[in-house]
């Protein structure tokens, strides 16, 4: 059955409450089973040896000493697993295990599986690999440099006309844009030209990676893990290592965070393959030193920031040159910056060109809206020094530049309804703009795009005899996600909240679901959840229909009831959903929705952040005192969640602005690889975080539903950088903003 | 029926902004589009996504495509 | 194994468990005791997810070895809740939302009870800085203290 996705303007009863969480209970007594929560009979201990250089050719490993170790059940190197040589999961597989070279501090080498972590342990320090270490790079400048040692042999640059011959760092070169930008430089009244670095961070989730992982000789397995897509982690495992994916059962459980960084596997086929070979269940945990050093964190970057402005505030032209550093395998991360970059304005000549360059650093992820911080960093800076230069303030320039419905955005197609210009309004308006400010305290801010998806979604709603529901989803609860779909179950189905249970279904449970990225969760699964329930309400309807021996047309469901409708009906009383329900077995048995949707026209998303600083110009080190993050929700299902996204991304941008930063020695190895030295916002660091929801209807779903899970770590970086320079008098072109940087701005400046 | 390229998707059609195509659904618009270019199938397995009026597809190689529309090709975007 | 036997009370239980002497106490409460509400972050004291506390001190069980509870009491975040209802912190926990995927709640709530235990009405700026020790990713902590604000007061009401 199809369904119509169009948004019709329904009047709510339950959806848009702050009901409690339904996995709450479980959560505050510490009941709930996280990765590394799970155990099984006769579990072995997994752990992995890892390079400790950037780049070296694997002569040779010997294992043999620790097959030995009594205890020792089985040990891997890539000799054991398939070949995908030529293969399109090649890079995967070389990610999980390297072949025949190193390519990042951390890349694994070699795992063991044995009886208990000490002996693990003993069996790892018995592995001998004999490297050549290599030249490496680990700086995205450097690795576009002639000479720079080449990360993936074989590498020609995609999309540079002639096709080059020669091999490359950089993986791929991407432009968009339109219009004439020699022509749009030359109308405009003031040009500012500024590049900007942004350093590596890491998503930071606070659990590590995790799995226990069970294959028999049978060849069925099962996987217990921390996914953001267990459904994508059985069909990379199964691709992997030759499985049927039916016989591999992936159960996601509990995720104590992911933001992008579990979104592909790591530990996980390695893990599978071990208790393949031990015919044992196998745990594996990373420490937190490997997840800095072998997940997935985000690109680098370093770009050439080009708009042209005239007096009265109308942007002419804007060009972006954006080099992302892909870590050691390629993926269109700087394809992606280029598109985000000029997002929110409506601009006649515009163009961005992203590079996506190998460096010998781990394989990037997805960070929250990836990609686009970086580039709204420069973009949004830049735009504050036109402002300054032209005598405008920040919010009217952007107001007036802003895009809008009809606008063709920078990377090609024409928006529909968008959000950028009230997000821009209500910050504008909003009493953070108006109060005053201390000695040493500056206001900043910028706005932020990013993309939404919907994707391969599928629901299930079973309602028991007693009128309770089951709502099983298949993308996975990060944040509240299973408050918001009983919500909106219950919505449907016109009973209260408390009547539903939803739950996250393992892979054998439901069909495929595309992972839970690109803030597709709440906008997909809610969609399959409405038409699922419509589903379920029908078949109540025929059961009604049964019941009172009258035609189902003459049924309507309204409130959780069956209603007969027409004056010859007058004498039935409605039958609520707990009566047809008590009933299902003599009137056809269990009562049932399902629904499949690949769930498209996500649309985008946009938000305007606002944040005052105090810099002490004696240590450089910034305070934040105030926050306000102001998002277009479309509808917001369960606000408290909604917030929460909002007020975390806020968090994270907070980070990456101020502290958080890879750092490589001159060596190629990762120095601070621990939450001591890298170091994320805690609690005495952070202000409240105001929040302003808007809900600008998305036309593309029954509810009006955006996704809200990543624009909002997208302002922050210039909202700060902004804020930083109108607190300190000097502008920062490099984050994080920490304190030596900006101290040492405010000393070039008084030079 | 006119299709805007954009970024790396234009050096697969040497160097082309816009190519014409006549197609009626996404899947014959991919057909078509492998069959001119060949060199498209280095960004099929990362994945085209199809912007037709503003609404951006993924995975929907049935969705039909209305006369007069703008098409964009997109890289597959990928998120957090 | 060579494991060395540890007496402890935990969470007001009398509970044995046979440990390594390198094993950390993280470990032993997780893979030997069974109490997983004790989570993992960072292993380096660094994060707070495994907040316990030890003899009434709140500690990362990260940084104590299992063989150092010896005769010690314990306390995790299975035993904030008593049988018939939930702690304060605990309900208002979940009232606030301030749990997103809830890795460093337990450690939180734990943190949280200690500071609470000592301090019955606390500034935020005090909340804020008795919870540094705790990372959490999710929520920018706005949640989390308005949480314990409101479970401070809702202690306070139950001893009137």
């Amino acid at each position: 059955m199809t369904h119509d996705q169009s948004f019709t303007n329904q009047k709510f009863k339950v959806v848009g409450t702050r009901v409690n969480r339904p996995d709450g209970v479980d959560k505050v007594t510490g009941r709930a089973k996280y990765g590394a929560d799970a155990t099984a009979p006769g579990q072995l201990v997994g752990l992995f040896l890892r390079s400790p250089h950037a780049h070296a050719r694997i002569k040779k490993i010997d294992t043999s000493k620790a097959e030995k170790l009594k205890g020792v059940k089985a040990v891997i190197t890539s000799a054991d697993l398939p070949d995908h040589t030529n293969g399109a999961l090649l890079d995967k597989l070389t990610n999980c295990m390297a072949r025949d070279r190193v390519l990042y501090d951390g890349h694994a080498v070699a795992a063991v599986a044995a009886i208990d972590r000490q002996t693990a342990k003993k069996a790892l320090k018995l592995i001998k690999v004999s490297y050549e270490v290599l030249p490496h790079v680990t700086d995205v400048d450097e690795a576009m440099k002639p000479g720079a040692p080449i990360v993936q042999p074989g590498t020609k640059t995609r999309g540079v006309d002639p096709k080059p011959t020669k091999d490359s760092n950089v993986a791929g070169v991407s432009t968009f844009g339109h219009g004439d930008l020699d022509a749009g430089f030359k109308e405009a009244d003031v040009i500012i030209e500024k590049s900007y670095k942004t350093e590596q961070t890491h998503q930071g989730y606070i659990e590590p990676h995790a799995c226990l992982a069970s294959v028999g000789p049978d060849g069925s397995g099962e996987l217990w893990v921390t996914t953001q897509g267990h459904y994508t982690y059985r069909t990379d495992c199964a691709a992997l290592l030759g499985m049927d994916l039916a016989k591999l059962k992936v159960t996601s459980s509990e995720i104590g965070g992911g933001f992008g960084g579990k979104t592909h596997v790591w530990i996980e086929p390695i893990a599978l393959a071990l208790s393949r070979k031990a015919n044992r269940p196998v745990k594996a945990v990373m420490t937190r030193e490997e997840v800095f050093k072998a997940s997935g964190p985000t690109c680098s970057t370093s770009m050439d920031i080009k708009i042209g402005v005239k007096k009265d505030g109308t942007i002419t032209a804007g060009s972006a040159h954006i080099r992302y550093q892909d870590g050691a395998f390629p993926f269109i991360w700087g394809q992606l910056g280029a598109m985000t970059a000029f997002a929110c304005y409506d601009l006649k000549n515009v163009q961005a060109v992203g590079y996506d360059v190998l460096v010998n650093r781990p394989k990037v992820a997805a960070y929250r809206a990836p990609s686009a911080p970086m580039a709204a960093f420069g973009v949004e800076s830049t735009m504050d020094l036109l402002a300054e230069a032209i005598g405008m303030d920040p919010v009217e320039l952007r107001i007036k530049n802003a895009a809008k419905e009809g606008t063709k955005a920078s990377y090609g197609p024409t928006y529909g309804p968008i959000g950028i210009g009230p997000t821009l309004e209500a910050a504008k308006n909003h009493p953070h703009m108006k109060t005053k400010l201390k000695k040493n305290q500056g206001r900043g801010m910028a706005c932020g795009f990013w993309f939404n998806f919907g994707g391969q979604t599928c629901t299930d709603i079973n309602i028991g005899s007693d009128g309770t529901v089951n709502l099983s989803l298949g993308t996975v609860d990060v944040g509240g996600s299973r408050a918001s779909m009983s919500l909106i179950c219950a919505e449907e189905l016109g009973i209260p909240y408390e009547q539903v249970k939803a739950n996250v279904a393992d892979t054998s449970s439901l069909g495929h679901n595309d992972t839970t990225e690109g803030s597709r969760g709440t906008f997909s699964s809610g969609m399959a959840t409405i038409f699922a329930a419509r589903e379920a309400i029908e078949e109540l309807k025929n059961r009604a229909a049964q019941m009172w021996d009258i035609p189902v047309e003459e049924i309507e469901w309204i409130d959780g009831e069956a209603r007969a409708v027409g004056q010859q009906h007058d004498n039935l009383p409605p039958l609520t959903l707990k009566e047809i329900a008590a009933k299902a077995a003599g009137t056809g048995g269990p009562i049932a929705g399902h629904n499949e949707v690949v769930a498209d026209g996500a649309g985008v998303s946009f938000a305007s952040h606002i944040c005052d600083v105090e810099v002490d110009p004696e240590t450089g080190g910034t305070k934040v005192v105030r926050y306000t993050v102001i998002q277009d929700a479309g509808k917001a299902i369960h606000p408290d969640y909604v917030e929460g996204q909002f007020q975390g991304g806020a968090a994270q941008g907070i980070g990456w602005a101020l502290n958080e930063e890879y750092i490589y020695g001159e060596d190629g190895t990762l120095q601070n690889a621990g939450f001591l030295d890298y170091r994320i916002p805690v609690c005495s660091d952070l202000p409240f975080i105001d929040t302003q929801i808007l809900e600008i209807p998305n036309p593309n779903h029954p509810y009006g539903i955006r996704g809200v899970g990543e624009t909002s770590i997208v302002p922050p970086l210039a909202a700060i950088g902004n804020a930083v320079s109108n607190a300190a008098g000097v502008r920062m072109t490099h984050v994080p903003m920490s304190p030596p940087r900006i101290l040492k701005a405010i000393e070039d400046a008084g030079a | 029926m006119q299709v805007s390229l954009t970024g790396g998707l234009r050096s697969a059609a040497n160097g082309a902004e816009t190519i014409d195509i006549e197609a009626e659904t996404i899947r014959e618009l991919m057909n078509k589009l492998l069959e001119a270019y060949p060199d498209m199938q280095d960004h099929m397995d990362p994945g085209i996504a199809v912007s037709i009026d503003g609404e951006i597809y993924r995975d929907s190689p049935a969705k039909k495509i209305p006369p007069n529309s703008e098409v964009f090709l997109l890289p597959r975007l990928q998120g957090g | 194994m060579t494991g060395v036997l540890v007496d402890t009370t935990v969470n007001g239980d009398a509970v044995q468990f046979a440990c390594p002497t390198d094993e950390t106490l993280l470990d032993s409460l997780r893979d030997r005791v069974g109490l997983t509400g004790v989570k993992e972050g960072c292993g380096t004291g660094d994060c707070g997810a495994c907040s316990i506390t030890l003899d009434g001190q709140l500690v990362c069980s990260c940084l104590v070895l299992g063989v150092e509870a010896n005769g010690s009491e314990i306390g995790t975040v299975e035993g904030l809740a008593d049988s018939e209802s939930l702690h304060p912190l605990q309900e208002q926990f979940i009232n606030h939302a301030a749990l997103q995927c809830g890795i460093c709640t337990p450690g939180f709530l734990v943190a949280a009870k200690a500071l609470l235990d000592k301090n019955k009405d606390p500034s935020e700026e005090q909340i804020r800085y008795a919870l540094a020790g705790n990372l959490c990713r999710c929520t920018g902590y706005d949640k989390i203290v308005r949480a314990v604000q409101a479970a401070a007061k809702d202690l306070r009401k139950k001893k009137k």
